[in-house]
């Protein structure tokens, strides 16, 4: 149970800013979506909350900031799911997931027995045990997303990271990992912060929307708020209708220009 | 459940253990050859019997003169000894190069050992006529040391000098840079000084023949320390594999555990190198053919790498005593001739099973 906050954080890359001044706050047990047009600063908010870009602000969870010196206590505290994470085809999967201990091992150490049985549970709750001894080059897409999903939970950190998890996955095995995430959420009061590209999912599974354009956040709320179409076509120049369901689900409906 | 935890403690147990055991038993078959064969020396067969009369409160006859004997102590055993701590250097430090810099073609003279070496060893040969010989220490395995010392220090100084990114490729651009500089002043050195290119070129072959006790107290303490820092790494290089960006998001410092790494398998592999020439080739067809067959984890693929790395030049260097007899087939001609073809049918091997 922990909250992140973001103070006034700012990401240059060769003297270019990426991310200009973000502030938010993210709930306990809050799943908080960042969306946007490509190179609206989405990942890179992620990316330094997960301590791999230099950034100036600050990160903190529950009012502690995170130094940037420790990458063990960072770890501890935060998971992140890259977009397109490397997996060695010749790894398997049990050891791939065991990589989720290394912010608990010391630096020469090698695993405890409790590191195992976290890992035996984490395997189990994914219904991931007959897969254990595979190569993790032999697995599906949706499989591999599952796996490494169990190795940012093995890291039993309160603040799950996620960049574009549904990138690579067909339309059930995308509505699969979101459930699978919110049941996570649900079940351990996990806080997460996802960036994503489809509209529709992102509203359907966020309690809040953050929409970033240009490394700024311009409108921040639920799908309601920030996903109408005057929006949209600001800030994303799309021309797209936006239908409500009766039950709430806002649906995002791109639409032809009518020069074509 | 009970199942499923089966699965997960035997693993890590049995999986080292039995090829580990393995691989003590196939060493200590190769090392008890390797003292048995010769071009001089008693009969084959009468060499164990020798040793078991050496042991304590065993005494067999076995017609072993003690010239013989001394030409099997002297001159077999420290050759055989070299052969292990040069082979499993060469592996370990192999292999964990390829885990450090992820790339599976990178051998331990990748960041300009064998370079540096080659060129403090050229200029030892060029100075030797003027009577190097009455020095009171041995000049060419210390000038060898420090050159393969100097080119590395170089290549990591100027690969973080131009490395604002965080990426490996500037370290191994600075080191084929380091490599070309060395080798081209080697190579400037030889064309004035061309009476000593043949003494120079067996020496970048490699040789063990000249090996004696000295070489392998000299190198002993660096082969083992540099081993015992390697292996401490096992879990580190393992969590390496996924990539520098998420090694560090999963809470490893990424650069102490490269620095460390690349310096203990330098400094081995500079020692090696020191005593031994550039013997190629086993710093990449060992690790490889263990990963082959015992899988990829750097928990298998380091201690597994110096058990078949000392087996395997243990090994090589007998035909390299007889192949030629009376003279030398360098070891390095051998380890190729051999390791080639035997690592292409493993690879093809694996290719079919899956």
């Amino acid at each position: 149970m922990s909250t992140l906050g973001f103070c006034n954080l700012s990401i240059a890359y060769d003297g270019v800013l990426a991310v200009n001044g973000f502030n938010d706050i993210v709930h306990s047990g809050e799943w908080l979506c960042l969306i946007g047009p490509n190179g609206a600063g989405k990942s890179s908010v992620l990316r330094a909350a997960a301590g791999l870009v230099d950034y100036s602000g600050s990160v903190a969870i529950d009012q502690q900031e995170i130094p940037t010196t420790s990458a063990k206590w960072r770890a501890q505290n935060i998971a992140y799911v890259p977009q397109t994470p490397l997996m060695p085809d010749d790894m398997t999967v049990f050891e791939f997931v065991l990589l989720g201990r290394n912010p608990y091992i010391k630096h020469f150490a090698l695993e405890s027995a409790h590191d195992k049985q976290v890992i035996e549970k984490v395997l189990t709750r994914l219904d991931l045990t007959p897969f254990t001894k595979r190569m993790v080059g032999t697995l599906s897409g949706g499989e591999r997303q599952r796996i490494v999903i169990a190795r940012a939970l093995a890291q039993e950190a309160p603040v799950l990271l996620l960049d574009e998890p549904t990138a690579a996955l067909d339309i059930g095995h995308q509505q699969q990992a979101l459930e699978l995430v919110d049941d996570l959420r649900r079940e351990r009061g996990l806080t997460v912060v996802s960036a994503m590209h489809d509209l529709t999912l992102a509203g359907l599974y966020a309690d809040r929307l953050v929409l970033m354009h240009q490394g700024l956040c311009v409108a921040s709320g639920d799908a309601r708020t920030v996903l109408r179409s005057e929006t949209l076509a600001e800030f994303y120049g799309v021309s797209a209708r936006v239908h409500h369901e009766a039950d709430g689900t806002v649906v995002v409906i791109p639409q032809r220009s009518i020069n074509n | 459940m009970l199942r499923v935890n089966d699965g997960f403690s035997s693993r890590a147990g049995t999986r080292v253990a039995i090829p580990t055991l393995a691989g003590l038993a196939l060493l200590a078959v190769a090392v008890l050859v390797g003292t048995m064969i010769g071009p001089a020396g008693p009969q084959w067969w009468r060499v164990p019997i020798e040793l078991l009369d050496r042991l304590p409160l065993i005494t067999i006859d076995s017609g072993v003169s003690p010239e013989q004997w001394n030409i099997v102590w002297q001159i077999r055993m420290p050759r055989v000894v070299l052969a292990v701590l040069v082979g499993a250097m060469l592996s370990i430090s192999g292999a964990s190069y390829q885990g450090v810099f992820r790339n599976p073609l990178v051998d331990p003279y990748l960041l300009g050992v064998a370079a540096g070496a080659g060129l403090g060893a050229t200029i030892v040969f060029t100075l030797r006529r003027s009577a190097t010989e009455t020095w009171w220490i041995d000049p060419l395995p210390l000038a060898a040391f420090i050159g393969g010392l100097v080119a590395v220090f170089a290549t990591y100084i100027i690969g973080s000098a131009f490395n604002k990114t965080r990426s490996t490729a500037t370290l191994v651009l600075a080191g084929i840079a380091v490599t070309a500089l060395t080798t081209a002043i080697q190579t400037f050195v030889l064309q004035r000084n061309n009476d000593v290119v043949r003494q120079v070129y067996s020496w970048i072959l490699g040789r063990l023949s000249s090996a004696t006790w000295g070489d392998v107290r000299l190198i002993m303490p660096y082969v083992v320390s540099s081993c015992v820092v390697l292996l401490m790494h096992r879990r580190l290089l393992d969590v390496l594999r996924v990539g520098d960006e998420e090694a560090t998001a999963l809470g490893a410092n990424i650069r102490r555990v490269r620095l460390t790494v690349v310096l203990a398998a330098t400094l081995g592999t500079a020692s090696a190198v020191a005593v031994s020439g550039l013997i190629g080739f086993v710093g990449i067809i060992v690790p490889h053919t263990v990963r082959l067959i015992f899988g990829a984890s750097y928990r298998r693929v380091l201690p597994l790498s110096i058990l078949f790395g000392a087996t395997f030049l243990v090994l090589a260097d007998i035909p390299s005593r007889v192949l030629s007899d009376p003279a030398e087939t360098p070891i390095g001609v051998v380890t190729a001739f051999f390791g080639a073809p035997f690592f292409l049918l493993l690879l093809r091997a694996r290719n079919n099973r899956s």
